[in-house]
């Protein structure tokens, strides 16, 4: 520690660009598209508020197994079918309003709970290799997803509106209308700012979500996700159910995101009944490691700065495209290859950060000697 | 002895074998309330099989449990698990650490049994929805250093901390159980400096006042004479001698453990080879080696001798092989032969004739998984496509088992390794014996120029003098230029000729063997960080 206070400005401003690359990088494509995509601020801000109370929550519940250890849960995507079921059913009882996203968010516990255990107990069977294994459960999951969505429901599970059925009489159609529950979490006690529609109670949900989070990391349970994290077989040495814990940690995960996935859809208004779980996953990961956190390590304030910033080159991407090649398809395009290279790149930089930690103590020590030369 | 009625301990007639093979036969031994009891025996005199019973390891159950009785307070119990052993007042610092890396002190003296607080949610949720109370925890990793009696920073996190640190810390975490009556400490003072060693002595006098009973495994025998009020001394599974401390001598202890007699320690025949050509230059060497930085080494090694490297723990005395053979991060100029051999490459040193027996011989030394025949003869196959028969001139190689088995069985037979055959894991051998294959390992290579990394950590009096006399045999008569490094001065006096002493990661001086105890302790202190 002492060695970093005496090291000059300019190494010193150098090593946090190393170790805040990512974020960095997004600041400077922001900063370069904001002026192409020409649109006002308030637009922006708007648009930026409204993607924060529609994406954090999702974006938080990837925190519980980071804590545990067991790196960024693809399997989120569980949770956001879970949800995606619970809304159906909601949408064809025809409870609309707080009341059925109340409903959605409560009928949506057991089916993301459920997933989110088998999930984890999967992911025991696979320790040292959580990622891969959550991101493959997804694909499988999707399948049984499609099963009860397409098949099930209508034929076995009375469905009992044609509107949200598909014509031949059983399956669910492409996109179910929530028309009459949207936004009604954002409406409640909303506020404008300057223009800017501030969506209170979204938000205190939000708030609620982190306070819990940090006041669960002072719990016991909250101590042994973090002692499983760092070193499985010393915590288990030491009498913590590893595998319990590891599991209550995705079955968090999933669960909240269900809740995050129904303040998601009650945002957008409409159900893409077969594709709307599908990109979850993976924008609300890019999201996060854009805010600068790390396969082991991550905060709140990372998916805050995350969200912002990604959302950010989310909304001027499609306006720069133009601007450079007169084709919005371009940018459509950049911004979701953008968010693959993230994801790439944050899994690359979690094994070369150790690298250059140990190549710089080595430049330290050659300097000392070449100083002692010259004194 | 204390003429309690039930002692504290009582092993009974406890037998273990695996798989037919006899490891412990009819083990007797008491051990009373607040008492120190040595332990000691050559390595697989089945001293660890024997804890291991008595701490309930999982290991005994699978191959098959033992027989005899355990008894405490004269009651007699069966461990199941280590969690039984806990519950009875058993505590092991294992050799091996455990504890969080992220953590600090106080969370790992405390983990998974941290105070804590009721509140609204943990009612409704159960109790692992209680938040900690981190005063109480304070207090109690306070309480606990205290009782240790050895100052370590509670608030540090253990990855920043020096090894023996990490130790005390793991002591103190046993010391933090109320229920605590009897701690096994293996091997504790291996990885301490002297003068950290002499702190845990004197905490294992505090912890034996306050009634604590305490088995203390160690291969320095002079810490049993210090500490211990009984000795009890193991070979080939037998318990050979149970005497109180007072009446014995490191000479006799020696004398039990080997069942012969050991040559005292006398310096070896060192010779002077002033004119020998410089086969090794090392210059301006620095290593990042993590606890053992080298900062600016040069050194030159003559052709032909046995050069030992001393030091204290943690002077940079180990980063000196572990850089010029490329396992860590180094610079500087390192010349072989007249010819420089990059650093920070493994391969190429290996590719000049230099090999090297790491310290670290789980990891870096043995494929554990592996039989002996493919741990000996697997570099020399890498690296000089040795032990292959070139079939199609050269396009397919195949294996020459039989090459493979001789060569492993004339090191087993050369340097007395004990194994049921040349087709044993690695793993199953004991230190003393995994040391001796990582030896034939090097050996195998035939290489000109060898480093030797603390050959005889953790290893007993016997096996040390066979090592060490290995080295030396195969120094002269292969002519092979070696470099010991070792934290035992005597061992370096014994076997080298020239020794170094590492001192801040420089070198602090260089000396004939032959000179006295006071020099080599004064280069050592010079410039330490």
């Amino acid at each position: 520690m002492s060695r970093k206070t005496n090291l000059p400005a300019g190494k010193r401003a150098l090593e946090l660009v190393q170790n805040n690359a990512v974020p960095i990088m997004f600041i400077i494509i922001c900063a370069v598209f904001i002026p192409m995509a020409g649109f006002s601020p308030s637009y922006l801000l708007n648009e930026i508020v409204t993607r924060m109370g529609r994406n954090l929550f999702l974006v938080l519940c990837l925190l519980f197994p980071i804590m545990a250890g067991m790196g960024l849960n693809f399997a989120m995507t569980l949770g956001a079918m879970g949800a995606e079921i619970a809304i159906i059913l909601v949408a064809d009882w025809q409870i609309w309003g707080i009341p059925g996203v109340v409903l959605a968010m409560i009928l949506s516990i057991p089916f993301s709970a459920l997933l989110g255990f088998i999930c984890g107990t999967l992911q025991n069977m696979a320790k040292g290799r959580e990622m891969i294994t959550s991101y493959i459960i997804n694909f499988f999951i999707n399948g049984w997803y499609q099963l009860i969505v397409l098949y099930i429901m209508g034929a076995i599970v009375p469905i009992a509106h044609a509107s949200i059925m598909l014509p031949r009489g059983y399956g669910i159609r492409n996109t179910v209308s929530l028309l009459n529950m949207r936004q009604c979490l954002d409406d409640l006690l909303a506020i404008r700012v300057a223009g800017v529609k501030i969506p209170v109670f979204t938000f205190l949900l939000v708030a609620l979500l982190c306070l819990f989070i940090v006041w669960f990391r002072r719990t016991k349970l909250g101590q042994d996700m973090r002692a499983v994290g760092q070193d499985l077989e010393v915590a288990k040495a030491a009498g913590i159910n590893v595998d319990r814990t590891r599991i209550i940690s995705v079955v968090m995960s999933t669960v909240c995101a269900g809740f995050g996935m129904v303040i998601y859809l009650q945002n957008i208004g409409n159900l893409p009944t077969y594709t709307g779980h599908a990109q979850i996953g993976m924008f609300c990961i890019a999201a996060l490691l854009v805010g600068g956190a790390s396969v082991e390590k991550a905060g709140i304030g990372n998916a805050f700065l995350g969200v912002i910033l990604f959302h950010l080159m989310f909304i001027v991407a499609p306006g720069a495209g133009a601007f450079i090649t007169g084709d919005s398809m371009v940018g459509e395009y950049f911004r979701v290859f953008l968010s693959y290279g993230v994801i790439t790149l944050a899994l690359i930089m979690y094994e070369a950060k150790k690298r250059m930690v140990r190549s710089k103590a080595g430049q330290e020590l050659a300097e000392a000697q070449t100083k002692k030369e010259d004194a | 002895m204390t003429n309690n009625v039930n002692p504290l301990l009582q092993m009974q007639n406890i037998k273990k074998d695996f798989f037919g093979n006899q490891v412990l036969t009819d083990i007797n031994f008491t051990l009373g309330e607040g008492e120190v009891l040595g332990l000691c025996g050559e390595n697989g005199a089945g001293k660890s099989t024997l804890m291991k019973i008595l701490f309930g390891m999982d290991v005994i159950r699978e191959t098959g449990g033992y027989s005899g009785d355990i008894l405490i307070d004269g009651k007699k119990v069966e461990f199941n698990t280590p969690f039984d052993a806990l519950e009875a007042g058993i505590g092991m610092v294992h050799q091996e650490f455990s504890l969080v890396p992220g953590f600090t002190a106080t969370e790992n003296i405390l983990l998974n049994r941290e105070p804590c607080k009721k509140n609204i949610v943990s009612e409704v949720f159960g109790d692992r929805l209680n938040t900690l109370d981190y005063k109480e925890m304070d207090r109690r990793s306070a309480a606990a250093i205290e009782k240790m009696g050895v100052a370590i920073d509670a608030k540090m996190v253990i990855s920043d901390m020096p090894v023996g640190h990490k130790q005390f810390t793991e002591i103190a975490r046993e010391l933090s159980k109320d229920q605590l009556k009897l701690l096994i400490l293996d091997e504790p003072t291996a990885v301490l400096t002297e003068k950290e060693a002499e702190a845990l002595l004197e905490s294992i006098r505090g912890m034996a006042a306050r009634g604590i009973s305490v088995i203390f495994i160690t291969h320095r025998l002079h810490e049993i004479l210090a500490v211990c009020d009984k000795v009890v001394v193991m070979r080939d599974g037998y318990v050979v001698r149970d005497v109180p401390t007072r009446e014995t001598s490191v000479e006799d202890i020696t004398k039990w453990m080997v069942g012969r007699d050991v040559q005292s320690a006398a310096v070896g025949e060192a010779r002077t080879n002033d004119g020998g050509r410089t086969i090794l230059s090392i210059k301006n060497l620095w290593v990042d080696m993590p606890g053992e930085t080298v900062r600016d080494v040069s050194l030159d090694i003559r052709e032909g001798e046995i050069l030992g490297i001393g030091g204290l723990a943690g002077q940079g005395k180990l980063g000196i092989p572990n850089g010029v053979m490329g396992l860590y991060e180094a610079g500087g100029k390192v010349e072989f032969n007249g010819q420089e051999i990059p650093l920070n490459n493994p391969r190429k040193c290996l590719d000049s004739s230099l090999a090297f027996v790491s310290e670290d011989r789980r990891e870096v030394g043995l494929l554990l998984d592996e039989s002996l025949e493919w741990n000996v003869a697997f570099p020399a196959m890498q690296i000089q496509e040795k032990f292959l028969k070139k079939l199609l001139g050269g396009f397919i190689k195949w294996r020459d088992e039989k090459g493979i088995h001789q060569v492993t069985q004339k090191y087993i037979d050369e340097l007395q390794i004990k194994c049921t055959s040349s087709k044993q894991k690695a793993k199953e051998l004991s230190g003393g014996n995994q040391q001796k294959v990582c030896l034939a390992k090097a050996f195998a290579l035939e290489p000109k120029f060898l480093f030797v990394s603390e050959p005889t950590r953790g290893i007993d009096v016997g096996a040390k003098a066979l090592v060490l006399e290995a080295l030396k045999q195969f120094n002269r008569e292969s002519g092979v230029t070696v470099v010991m490094i070792s934290s035992e001065l005597e061992e370096l006096r014994q076997t080298c000729d020239r020794i170094a002493i590492i001192s801040g990661g420089r070198v602090a001086g260089i000396l004939p063997a032959a000179a006295s105890s006071e020099e080599f302790g004064l280069l050592m202190v010079s410039q330490v960080v």
